[in-house]
């Protein structure tokens, strides 16, 4: 926007250029102070973890001890520098997280940037497809349950909704394995593609999105082996997000039902179906914008537990893998870098929901 | 209105009888399904055949591990040869256990800093504002598990396993009662009658507790029945991770399913679905309770006979303005 008034030619009125200028300005420095506010967020988060694993002690004592004997112990301890002050310890983390550096894990030796990158793609994956399943569903269904208010869709629906939500993820992903896995064979009981699949996806070339990768071989066979794979926990994870879509759009959309504008519509003749999607649903899509993006931050808690189900290997079933190794420097880097992408996507739902509604501004 | 009776005050009977159709349905549902999950916990000794850590009968022989269901045991044994019925049943307790203690704790920490930050403001206020919302963005498994590790550094027997899960479930709590506290504070202390228990003289701490404090906690019940049903889900979430507490201490449900993911692989149903059931159906009873307590107090949400009659859009019109503007009382 600010670029294009920018090349904005010169014989356009200046008052109007002055006034359209401001608000592109005020968008700008909207975005700015939302960035800032990341800062303190992930500042707080990261804090906060580094402290509480150092409640128990060293990371090396706590991966190691009882394995090592005491003085080989305390001379790891030394070469770490976990023998120094702890605040010292502290500055030092946040100047390596500041700087990209996340440490090297104590148990396999591999840097944390590394395991990261490698395993947030399986991750990032998993999510999408959750998500698209959680908006496919949740969304046209809540607006049906407003629609049709206290009959007995609407009914059926909300107690559908609450049934998903009070439904761990893994018991979920669970009866899944068991009823479309085990017994009736329709798909892969874990992990993200067979071993064959896997090694021709894995020449390292690749994005680490399976899915594109499979694309970029061309060959069906592994197109169809990577998707019958993501079916189950995409499903899993979706379906326990969707019951919170399907609430919250229903919750919103009632909100707006009862605004004068909507009746106002439904006396000039509008049908109910129609009310619900052009008039009751769009005032209602702010607050849904602002709860997806949260949730999204909030489904990456889900996607560990679906990943451990599954045997999906992304950093979920890392940080399982990590936790019973008590690899602590692996397990604060992996946390660390959530607090990171929690603080961006709500700055990304902010800026969104910004743009759709100018009120947000300030 | 008419008057109310003392019996109509306490929370739940009063909004039993506000509540309609469905609305009233799914409350009476959800207090069912609660009273079976606390009397279960309760009445665990003597509803459970066996104890939770028991492998084998009274006859000194083995129960056997994945035994199929039978008339010993009703649901089968484990990998590890539990009986898990009886597991299913003693871990009602744990969970009865964690929620309490976790919600209590998260209560009375959350209003103290939500009241404390609200009435006095300043910097105190703005930094207790921002480290509560970093953490309450922040996936609240994640958390529980970093606060676990803390707390227990992996000791699990019954009472560090149990203060582990409610501790680290309390810290991931807080934040949303000091919001809810805090905001309720704020538009609080500019009433008049703060004012004028400032003009008599009364103290600061009388104020905040006597005066601003029984006004703000109008909305905690509903909270409270939400958590509690969350703190269900993380406690089981935390024991699948792992963070579980050891089968001879005590039954944990997440624990029991974590242990069963290899069994499902091999078509063994019985080790799974009965702890899964059990999470779902707690759950679900407090999700129920505490769905309808918000919808309740929500005259938007509330269903209402009369407006479901109408059939004209001017009847409909006529029917819910007024009442809704009425049950509001003008709001905007």
């Amino acid at each position: 926007m600010t670029i294009d008034l920018a090349a904005a030619p010169v014989d356009q009125p200046p008052a109007a250029l002055a006034a359209s200028r401001k608000s592109g300005g005020s968008f700008g420095r909207y975005v700015l102070v939302r960035f800032l506010l990341m800062i303190p967020t992930v500042f707080i988060l990261v804090t906060l973890v580094f402290f509480l694993l150092r409640l128990t002690g060293d990371p090396i004592t706590a991966a190691l001890g009882g394995r090592l004997p005491a003085d080989q112990l305390a001379e790891r301890i030394a070469e770490a520098g976990y023998d120094r002050p702890i605040i010292v310890q502290y500055l030092e983390y946040l100047g390596q997280i500041f700087t990209g550096n996340f440490g090297t894990t104590l148990t396999d030796n591999r840097p944390v940037g590394e395991v990261l990158i490698t395993y947030g793609t399986a991750t990032f994956e998993l999510v999408v497809y959750a998500l698209v399943v959680a908006l496919i569903v949740g969304i046209p269904l809540g607006m049906v349950a407003a629609a049709l208010r206290d009959r007995w869709p609407d009914a059926v629906l909300r107690v559908a909704a609450i049934l998903f939500y009070a439904t761990p993820v893994f018991f979920a992903g669970l009866v899944g394995k068991l009823v479309f896995s085990v017994w009736l064979g329709w798909l892969p009981v874990s992990g993200r593609a067979d071993a064959r699949t896997g090694i021709a996806l894995n020449r390292g070339d690749g994005t680490g999105i399976y899915l594109i990768d499979a694309l970029a071989t061309g060959n069906g066979a592994y197109v169809q082996d990577v998707i019958e794979h993501a079916v189950l926990p995409a499903v899993t994870l979706g379906l326990v997000t969707a019951g919170i879509f399907l609430r919250l759009v229903r919750t919103n959309v009632i909100g707006t039902y009862n605004m004068p504008f909507v009746d106002a519509a439904r006396s000039r003749g509008v049908g109910e179906f129609r009310l619900v999607r052009k008039h009751a649903y769009r005032p209602a899509l702010i607050p849904i914008i602002t709860v997806i993006g949260m949730q999204i931050a909030l489904m990456l808690g889900g996607a560990v537990l679906t990943e451990t189900t599954f045997e999906w290997n992304g950093l979920g079933s890392q940080l399982t893998h990590y936790l019973a190794a008590r690899d602590y420097v692996a397990v604060q880097g992996i946390v660390a870098m959530i607090a990171i992408i929690v603080a961006a996507t709500n700055f990304l739902v902010d800026i969104i929901a910004a743009f759709i509604d100018p009120r947000v501004r300030y | 209105m008419a008057e109310r009776t003392l019996l109509d005050r306490l929370p739940v009977v009063h909004q039993l009888r506000q509540s309609v159709g469905l609305q009233r349905g799914m409350l009476v549902a959800g207090l069912i399904m609660t009273l079976v999950f606390l009397l279960c916990a309760a009445l665990a000794p003597w509803i459970a055949p066996y104890s939770y850590s028991q492998l084998r009968g009274a006859d000194g022989v083995n129960f056997g591990a994945q035994q199929p269901p039978s008339a010993d045991h009703l649901l089968g044994t484990t990998v590890g040869g539990f009986d898990v019925f009886s597991r299913v049943v003693w871990g009602s307790q744990t969970a009865l256990l964690v929620v309490v203690i976790a919600v209590l704790l998260s209560v009375f920490i959350g209003i103290l800093l939500g009241l404390v930050s609200g009435y006095l403001g300043g910097w105190v206020d703005r930094v207790l504002v921002v480290i509560a919302d970093a953490i309450y963005a922040f996936p609240t498994l994640l958390l529980a598990i970093v606060v676990a590790i803390a707390i227990s550094g992996g000791q699990s027997d019954l009472w560090s396993g149990v203060m582990a899960a409610a501790v680290s479930i309390t810290v991931v709590f807080i934040p949303q009662y000091f919001r809810v506290v805090r905001a309720e504070v704020v538009r609080v202390k500019s009433e008049a009658f703060v004012e004028s228990a400032k003009v008599i003289g009364a103290s600061t701490g009388r104020i905040m507790f006597r005066h601003v404090l029984r006004n703000a906690t109008r909305t905690l019940p509903l909270v409270v029945t939400l958590n509690a049903s969350e703190a269900i889900s993380t406690l089981a979430a935390l024991g699948f991770l792992g963070f579980g507490i050891e089968p001879t201490k005590a039954a944990e449900w997440g624990f029991d399913l974590n242990r069963s993911i290899s069994d499902v692989a091999a078509g063994i149903w019985w080790t799974s679905i009965p702890p899964g059931l059990a999470i779902v159906f707690t759950v679900l009873g407090v999700t129920l309770i505490g769905e309808s307590l918000n919808d309740l107090a929500d005259p938007r949400l509330r269903a209402r006979r009369r407006a479901a009659k109408s059939r004209t859009p001017a009847d409909a019109v006529a029917a819910t303005v007024p009442t809704a503007r009425e049950e509001l009382g003008e709001v905007q």
